[in-house]
């Protein structure tokens, strides 16, 4: 059953689309990624699922809900974490976590949310102290602190180090396992791979691709990518001629070719023909950052 | 705790870790009648003032120095701040109207200003054997009243002003005519008969009038409590019209 349906959304800032057209549906307990390049409207598109935002067009729904006319209702079961916000500069930690927790009728247990964070040490520590880290973390807590039914969080782990990126992601799958649905706006691949059920990739205000990470990764032709150094030069002719090519790139005497199993074959067997020998030869399978990047490239251009 | 309490309670606590505005709104106007009244002519009788003292008239002008201080000065950076930082933004994602987060700070900024005013009084009587306010009921008013179209102004300056700076700039402009008007240079019963005529129907003049006539015993003019009503009414409909969350 999906808990967050958007159909047809529009939004325009000075006659200038930036969602244009916009549909998704995220089912209840999924993680579900939103995922594109700067401007391509990802954010404007959960700040109309937030209430936020006046669509121009469409239909949103929260549970039924919607956004902008059942706000209070919307609320209490929507948590939220923005991209840009702030909090009262001496505001403690502990105080945010108590005055948020006041917000909702029944709060998850702050000091849980605090320990998972790693806030603990931080309780007495004004907002304005805080790093750029410990800030994300506390507005992760309070986005979590009303006990959501569906969380909306926009560039999760941005300004988080490597391990405390890592952290929250386990946090997040506990929080889904947990019967939370996630709406998850990043720009993070390896995020986005690790965490989302499905993916939306957005670009320039319209979905380009909805799919699971491994069938996005299929989906772009150029799924297998063969790299390896030739012991003397190949003739272009031969590497344009391979079966399911999508793309050929010699670097410093490295080639680099997207293609499929048959390319992989029709490789070997030219190699073998003109007695090449292939030094460091890898075949690999192409990671969301490659799906992404063909995805969302201008073919105008 | 309900939340409108639980935004009050940390609205409070972030209220009383700002020394810098505390000193402005609690402790300056006092600060400024006692350093007033060292003047040993200001503690004589004087004819211009109908045989009050200046040290008396300076009782009602530093009361409502202290509302101005709070609802023009002190107020707008706040409010403004945390409509600029995304505080109000964050809120209303939340189950509590941000509003409720406005609603904190402007009336601790009333309580803090009639706290204030309480002080100026306190002092002036016990320092300066200045009398108590002759009328209570119609100084309440008139200082209610003044409160008030003090903490319009402020808020009406966040509203049509977009950033945080634009609204100190602005909030300063309007500060120094404030100041005039409330009769902080001279008191406006001293002021020239023209220039009082056109300040009595101005926010402060008006309010510094009625302050005045309630001081010394009288209920004030009605005129004086009523240009204050129509002046704070209209403040605070401009505030409410030009507001934006964002």
């Amino acid at each position: 059953m999906s808990i967050v349906e958007v159909r047809g959304l529009r939004k325009a800032y000075g006659g200038r689309p930036v969602v244009d057209d916009v549909s998704f549906e995220v089912e209840e307990g999924e993680i579900f990624g939103i995922l594109g390049p700067n401007g391509a409207g990802k954010t404007t598109a959960v700040e109309c699922v937030e209430g936020l935002r006046v669509p121009d067009a469409g239909v949103v729904r929260v549970a039924g809900l919607e956004p902008r006319r059942e706000r209070e209702r919307l609320t209490g079961i929507l948590g939220v974490q923005l991209q840009e916000s702030e909090l009262q500069e001496k505001l403690s930690v502990r105080e945010a976590l108590e005055l948020y927790s006041a917000f909702y009728p029944e709060p998850a247990d702050w000091r849980g949310l605090a320990e998972r964070l790693g806030l603990v040490e931080k309780l007495g520590t004004r907002f304005g102290r805080l790093s750029g880290g410990q800030k994300q973390r506390l507005f992760i807590a309070l986005a979590l602190i009303g006990n959501p039914r569906v969380v909306v969080l926009d560039e999760l782990t941005t300004g988080l180090d490597p391990r405390a990126r890592r952290d929250t992601w386990t946090l997040i799958e506990e929080v889904r396992d947990a019967g939370v649905t996630v709406l998850l706006v990043t720009h993070f691949m390896e995020e986005a791979q690790r965490l989302c059920d499905r993916i939306a990739v957005f670009k320039r205000g319209r979905v380009a691709a909805l799919d699971t990470p491994a069938g996005l990764i299929r989906r772009s032709a150029g799924g297998t990518v063969i790299s390896f150094d030739p012991s003397r030069p190949l003739d272009d002719g031969d590497l344009d001629a391979l079966p399911d090519a999508q793309s050929v790139e010699s670097r410093n005497g490295r080639v680099t070719l997207h293609g499929t199993d048959a390319t992989v074959n029709a490789v070997i067997s030219l190699l073998a023909r003109r007695q090449i020998t292939a030094h460091q030869l890898r075949v690999s399978d192409a990671t969301l950052d490659d799906a992404f990047l063909e995805l969302t490239e201008d073919r105008e251009n | 705790m309900s939340a409108s309490a639980a935004v009050l309670k940390a609205e409070s606590r972030l209220f009383a870790r700002e020394p810098f505005s505390l000193f402005w709104i609690v402790v300056f106007p006092t600060l400024l009648l006692v350093i007033l009244g060292l003047i040993p002519s200001f503690r004589e009788p004087s004819d211009d003032l109908g045989g009050n003292r200046v040290i008396d008239v300076y009782v009602p002008v530093s009361v409502l120095l202290a509302l101005i201080m709070a609802g023009v000065q002190a107020l707008p950076p706040v409010l403004s701040g945390y409509r600029e930082r995304g505080i109000l933004r964050r809120m209303s994602t939340t189950p509590v109207r941000p509003g409720s987060l406005l609603a904190a700070q402007i009336v601790l900024h009333f309580a803090a200003a009639t706290g204030s005013a309480l002080l100026v009084i306190a002092v002036g009587r016990l320092v300066f054997d200045v009398p108590l306010p002759g009328h209570p009921a119609g100084y309440l008013l008139a200082l209610l009243l003044g409160g008030l179209s003090a903490l319009a102004l402020g808020a009406t300056v966040t509203a049509v002003t977009p950033t945080t700076k634009a609204t100190t700039v602005v909030g300063s402009i309007v500060f120094f005519p404030s100041m005039f008007l409330a009769g902080v240079w001279v008191p406006v019963q001293a002021m020239p008969g023209a220039l009082r005529g056109v300040v009595e129907y101005l926010p402060f003049g008006a309010a510094s009038q009625a302050l005045n006539q309630a001081a010394g015993g009288d209920w004030p003019d009605w005129t004086h409590l009523g240009v204050t009503a129509v002046w704070a009414a209209l403040l605070i409909a401009a505030a409410v019209r030009w507001f934006r969350w964002e």
